[in-house]
């Protein structure tokens, strides 16, 4: 019986190898994870709900990551809430300024391949990058699940995305996925799986495939998923077979959509203001002078991305109007780009280095902007207001992009 | 579920969660102090039109953007009975049945409803307007359950015995 990615994932939770897209079922989490944001309501939900004890304490990860360090007067009761309800729950898998939950999510092998994973942010998604499947839930929920130990899923249908060949120089995973978000529009894999497959995607590596599964609930999609290999498996420290969750490729599923890209056709491109399906290539963009440069956040804040940029700026210096904030996505990343001498290039390039965490993308600190200035950012999502006012123009691009960007001063990819 | 009529309220496709209650709200206590900014970018007016029961009748992607159950409660606290779209974006339509707010997909009636008409829902049946009926599906048994029991929250309450 053929099957999707997502189809065999669910089949390994649930130990029914009948079930298929459509049917609803309840799941068993390999793993949760909560956010500063949500955790106090996810705590007092748990307490109205009437339980007393999460099912499992090993299995939940708290993160404080969107607020810290506290920009705003009463941020510290959230870390304090998620404090108490750890130590009320026995919960010692909490991370207080590590970084961004979706990067440790995966690096500290919370997430791996084959787990079903719930998370309360909506890029929660990004773990389909280890072939995990992974999606984003309300605090309620959360709730529910803490005290349960389940959760009802619709097994979700399949857009197959096919990729083959060697992408041009300067063209990263970031300008795929992009790419394929604007031919599906914003709606466009709604409560949908995406599954990846081809030669380009074999030859990408862990984190470019975190990248693309980043962005997929950007097109709608219920999860992203990379089919797992040696280097999926290394990365998570798991044994490279399906017992452990890492599954062929047989392309027989029931797929209701299928993509077919060639690796040579894409383009440097950005999402433009402010719709992520807005897609223009770089080329196209003439005389669009910015005013900042983020690069950072869980879709593009990892040490290949710090590199690339890194490669860019050597020697050279950001356009004197240009702000380029530079932040980590978790401790280790940070560790590892001092050790390269990373760090120290983004320094000379006069380069703001900040804190590992979401910093700027969620727009609550960290060189939010005012009307009329203009933005290159490596992060997944350009709505109205998402780093300031409504009347700042966020141009969505890749590290290669933006380090070009902020030594030019204009939007460019070379 | 018991059959409903109510007066019905248009908006278009992609009614994004900052429409349905915007980021600057969110700090106020309570559900009641949001509610009065429901709809507040698009339709300001709404909150004071809206009488318990009514309908709001909307194109596709309705609910898209962030996670935040704030959207479906407010909607809740406004009175509206259900909300019926061409398709719903998945974390809201989670959120909504959470909190025990129905959702009906349908693709049929937009064409043929105006605001201010009136509709009949037979949940799990059609949906009645100007004597015409329009088929919908029905929700799966657990889902039903939890909109029954007024959402998640009191479905864990009579789970756990606590009322």
């Amino acid at each position: 019986m053929g099957a999707t990615l997502i189809e065999k994932i669910i089949r390994r939770n649930v130990h029914d190898d009948n079930v298929k897209a459509g049917d609803i079922v309840f799941v068993k989490p390999d793993r949760v994870m909560i956010h500063d944001i949500f955790i106090p309501f996810v705590a007092d939900k748990f307490h109205e709900m009437g339980f007393k004890k999460v099912w499992d304490q090993d299995k939940v990860v708290i993160i404080y990551d969107h607020m810290v360090p506290a920009s705003q007067v009463d941020d510290t009761r959230h870390f304090r809430r998620g404090d108490e309800f750890a130590k009320e729950q026995g919960i010692v898998h909490i991370h207080r300024a590590d970084g961004i939950c979706h990067q440790l999510m995966p690096e500290l092998r919370y997430a791996t391949p084959g787990d079903v994973v719930f998370g309360t942010d909506s890029h929660t998604v990004t773990y389909g990058g280890v072939s995990a499947f992974s999606t984003g839930i309300g605090y309620t929920e959360m709730a529910g699940i803490l005290g349960t130990g389940e959760l009802w899923i619709k097994v979700p249908e399949t857009i197959r995305v096919n990729v083959n060949g060697r992408l041009p120089d300067g063209v990263t995973s970031k300008d795929v996925i992009l790419t394929i978000i604007g031919d599906l529009t914003a709606a466009g894999a709604t409560y949908k799986s995406m599954e990846f497959a081809g030669d380009t995607f074999d030859a990408m590596s862990v984190s470019e495939r975190l990248t693309m599964a980043n962005m997929t609930i950007e097109a709608g999609a219920k999860c992203g998923l990379f089919y797992a290999d040696e280097k999926t498996a290394e990365f998570s420290g798991v044994p490279c077979d399906e017992e452990h969750g890492c599954f062929k490729d047989t392309n027989d599923g029931d797929y209701v959509k299928v993509m077919n890209y060639k690796a040579e056709d894409f383009v440097p491109v950005a999402a433009c203001p402010s719709q992520v399906d807005k897609i223009r290539p770089i080329s196209e963009l003439k005389d669009i002078k910015i005013d900042q440069v983020f690069i950072g956040s869980c879709t593009n804040g990892r040490l290949e991305d710090l590199r690339a940029a890194a490669e860019i700026l050597k020697g050279r210096h950001v356009a004197p109007y240009v702000k380029l904030i530079v932040t980590p996505a978790s401790r280790s990343i940070y560790n590892a780009a001092v050790r390269d001498g990373i760090m120290k290039i983004f320094n000379d390039a006069g380069a703001i280095i900040m804190n590992p965490g979401c910093g700027l993308c969620c727009g609550r600190a960290g060189g939010i902007l005012t009307d009329g200035e203009t933005v290159v950012a490596t992060n997944n999502r350009n709505f109205l207001g998402r780093m300031g006012t409504n009347k700042v123009n966020i141009y969505l691009a890749s590290p290669v992009t933006a380090a070009h960007s902020a030594v030019a001063g204009y939007v460019r990819s070379v | 579920m018991a059959s409903f009529t109510g007066k019905v309220f248009i908006l278009g496709d992609d009614i994004d969660t900052d429409i349905i209650i915007p980021t600057e709200y969110l700090a106020l206590k309570t559900i009641e102090d949001m509610r009065p900014y429901g709809f507040y970018p698009l339709r300001p007016e709404l909150p004071s039109l809206i009488k318990p029961g009514d309908i709001i009748v909307a194109g596709n992607n309705f609910g898209c953007g962030s996670s935040r159950e704030q959207a479906p409660e407010v909607i809740k606290a406004l009175g509206v009975s259900c909300v019926i779209a061409k398709s719903f974006a998945r974390i809201f339509y989670r959120n909504s049945i959470n909190n025990g707010l129905l959702l009906i997909e349908n693709s049929d009636i937009q064409d043929k409803i105006k605001e201010g008409d009136e509709l009949t829902v037979n949940p799990g049946q059609d949906l009645v307007l100007n004597g015409e009926s329009y088929k919908i599906g029905s929700l799966p048994e657990n889902l039903m359950d939890i909109l029954k029991e007024g959402g998640l929250v009191n479905a864990m309450k009579k789970r756990n015995g606590v009322i």
